[in-house]
């Protein structure tokens, strides 16, 4: 049957479009340029700045969860591996571009300038997020997962309205991509053709779950089914996830539409600091992303290329200092009082509300004279 | 008789679930290898056929949808999900769904699908992972709702949910997952039943789940002071153990219900208003609530400001004393 072989080829045909893509990388793991590196050229000076972005948010991310363990904080969940996906892409918008984060980006609010002591709030149970979104374009984390892509569809739906030229990111997981939110945002985005730049941080885990029991696709391969632009990197190689978010930003200013990085990257410490991930991975490979360290490839890149001592014994100070001041700040941070929470709910107070505070009060009060 | 944690005790009822019946399946986030973040379905990966426990994708609406293809297909699905807050991403799939389809089939089409949700606060937890949710779902008709306080009740109610041949929305107490008890051979009661852990004659005080444990230590500081007061543990959120609740509002004359789900809206109210209109000559004062108040479950440092705790439900029974 003649047209039923022609219908074979067709569908072989099809099916060799959306192949997966080999991921983009710039420096080796073993500090080398790569071919691709080579053509496009690797910045020093770049490399140096975002090097020490990811030195510090290391730092940091290593207080924090020393801060855990003593007791400081109640739980933190590390970015400990992810910092050349975070650094790389943020560093690559422009600081008007509004970020929509999920709950891992410590690196990525770290160079949008939230402080650490906003970091650490949430996490220390002082308040139920961080920081004013305003000043840093940096909106708070959402820890349902996924939620947060539509709002960033819909914040870009607004800026294509104005007809501006920003960038809507969002960052999001492996699991997450798994929720239905997630898919209705792409298909949204693409659709609308709207300047939205959707990253998801592929770590290889979601708590015990891997990604092959999330998808057995690629999500770039998905990302491009929906209609969006859609790009492979290595999330490890802070350079070129740099290059490749500048790329995808560009083209989505310029009014291509919507696109969708996904960078291959690791989460070398547990879930959270409740997670024991030796339950269900193993050692070798561990080992095999801990050589492919985001922060030691650079650093080779970097001594190849004629930095010397002098300036990594400067920036381990810096983080030195820096550490002093996260643990400082997370010490330091207040809760407000279970009162205050009555203002915050609706934009006016109701009655019910205002008895059901007075009531609270008069409690606490009787509770004090008993004491 | 064995000494176990609640959070074992269920583990003991799946499992015993799963050796009685090969259609029990349990799926849900991280259930497998690593056997739920609250290590409730423990060991069942390795112990059970391959496709009796399953991992799923992380997105509870397909938890939900697909468990009731699976009912269909005449599987008693377990659904975990993993934190309280992170249902509502399945409320289509469990109040359109899941309540309905017998209905909406003339009564043809049984779910007999548990959906297990750790619930409350109390463990210092970031915001989502300590919400009580159960009165959206005790809203929502063709669905049971449950709520278990001690290991032993845990271990029967969970069996009990199983088979029942309606959905059953059961509710984990998750910051009593610790605490230890006795396992009987034998359920003492169905599972739409309230137990009276404690006979009153001055005070009733109604309590589900996490909160039993707060009204039993209320009612023995009332004893201290010479007050008779009893607890009745609702476990049956919907349906409502009428008949018990009326002969102990009947026989104390006094109610005080706590929960900690806000009260606005709350099963108290609704508790309160099924005992006023059956009971209304009986009682010396009218029923009053404990619960949350009308804010989002706050950030964990001032959680124990908020949580019913003793004090407050010790100063309700004052003032239901006091009329
Ligand atoms: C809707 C929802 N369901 C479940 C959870 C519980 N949960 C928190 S993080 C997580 C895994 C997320 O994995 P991934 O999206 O890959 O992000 P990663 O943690 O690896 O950064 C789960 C299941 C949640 N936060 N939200
Ligand atoms: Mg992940």
């Amino acid at each position: 049957m003649a047209h039923a072989s022609a219908l074979t080829d067709l569908i072989d045909d099809h099916r060799a479009r959306v192949d997966e893509q080999e991921m983009v990388q710039l420096i080796a793991p073993d500090g080398q340029v790569t071919e691709v590196g080579t053509k496009l050229g690797v910045s020093l000076e770049l490399a140096l700045e975002l090097y020490r972005h990811m030195v510090l948010a290391r730092r940091m991310d290593q207080e924090a969860l020393a801060l855990q363990r003593q007791g400081e904080l109640s739980l933190w969940l590390m970015s400990w591996g992810q910092e050349a996906a975070q650094v790389g892409s943020v560093t690559a918008l422009r600081p008007t571009d509004m970020v929509f984060p999920s709950y891992r980006e410590h690196a990525a609010a770290l160079c949008r300038g939230v402080a650490p002591a906003d970091l650490m709030r949430q996490w220390k149970g002082a308040a139920h997020s961080g920081w004013d979104p305003a000043p840093a374009r940096f909106h708070i984390y959402s820890l349902v997962l996924g939620t947060q892509t539509l709002h960033a569809t819909g914040f870009a739906a607004g800026a294509a309205m104005e007809g501006t030229d920003e960038v809507v990111a969002t960052y999001f997981g492996d699991g997450a991509a798994s929720q239905g939110d997630v898919n209705e945002a792409f298909n949204w985005a693409a659709t609308g053709s709207l300047p939205v730049l959707f990253f998801c941080q592929n770590n290889q885990w979601a708590i015990s779950t891997p990604t092959e029991k999330q998808m057995s696709t690629p999500l770039h391969v998905r990302a491009a089914g929906f209609g969006l632009d859609a790009y492979h990197v290595d999330g490890n190689d802070v350079m070129a996830v740099h290059a490749v978010t500048s790329h995808a930003a560009q083209r989505i200013r310029d009014g291509g539409g919507p696109a969708l990085i996904e960078a291959q990257t690791y989460r070398f410490g547990g879930h959270s600091s409740s997670d024991d991930p030796t339950r269900y991975r193993s050692e070798d490979e561990l080992a095999a992303w801990t050589a492919r360290d985001p922060l030691t490839r650079i650093e080779s890149f970097l001594r190849e290329n004629g930095v010397g001592a002098d300036y990594f014994d400067a920036l381990a100070a810096e983080a030195d200092t820096f550490a002093v001041s996260v643990r400082e700040a997370c010490r330091d941070l207040e809760s407000s009082p279970l009162e205050d929470l009555f203002d915050r709910v609706y934009a006016d107070d109701h009655q019910p509300l205002v008895e059901e505070r007075e009531a609270y009060l008069a409690h606490l009060s009787a509770l004090g004279s008993e004491a | 008789m064995s000494t176990v944690t609640l959070g074992a005790a269920i583990n003991a009822g799946l499992r015993k679930a799963m050796e009685d019946d090969s259609r029990v399946v349990v799926m849900g986030e991280d259930v497998g290898v690593l056997g739920g973040v609250f290590r409730v379905t423990d060991g069942l990966h390795k112990d059970f056929a391959e496709g009796r426990v399953v991992d799923t994708p992380l997105a509870e609406s397909g938890i939900v949808g697909t468990a009731i293809g699976l009912a269909l297909r005449g599987y008693r699905p377990v659904c975990e999900i993993q934190f309280d807050g992170f249902v509502y991403p399945a409320f289509d799939q469990i109040v359109s769904q899941l309540a309905k389809m017998r209905a909406r089939s003339g009564g043809r089409l049984a779910l007999p699908v548990v959906v297990r949700i750790p619930v409350g606060g109390g463990i210092g937890a970031v915001e989502h992972h300590s919400e009580s949710n159960e009165a959206y779902f005790a809203h929502t008709a063709g669905l049971r709702v449950v709520s278990c306080s001690t290991p032993d009740d845990a271990f029967h109610m969970i069996q009990q949910a199983i088979a029942s041949d309606d959905p059953v929305i059961f509710y984990e107490p998750k910051r009593r997952y610790w605490d230890k008890g006795e396992l009987t051979d034998a359920p003492s009661r169905g599972l739409h039943e309230a137990a009276v852990l404690r006979p009153g004659s001055d005070c009733t005080v109604v309590a589900h789940g996490p909160t039993v444990k707060t009204a039993l230590a209320a009612a023995d500081a009332a004893a201290l002071d010479g007050f008779s007061v009893g607890v009745v543990d609702l476990r049956s959120i919907a349906p409502l153990d009428l008949r018990t609740l009326r002969s102990a509002a009947a026989a104390a004359g006094r109610v005080v219900v706590v929960h900690e789900a806000s009260t606005f809206a709350g099963i108290g109210a609704e508790i309160a208003a099924a005992v006023t209109e059956h009971c209304f000559y009986d009682l010396e004062a009218p029923v009053l609530r404990v619960g949350a108040y009308s804010l989002p479950y706050p950030p964990a440092a001032v959680e124990d400001a908020f949580l019913p705790d003793v004090d407050r439900v010790l100063a309700a029974i004052d003032r239901s004393l006091s009329f």
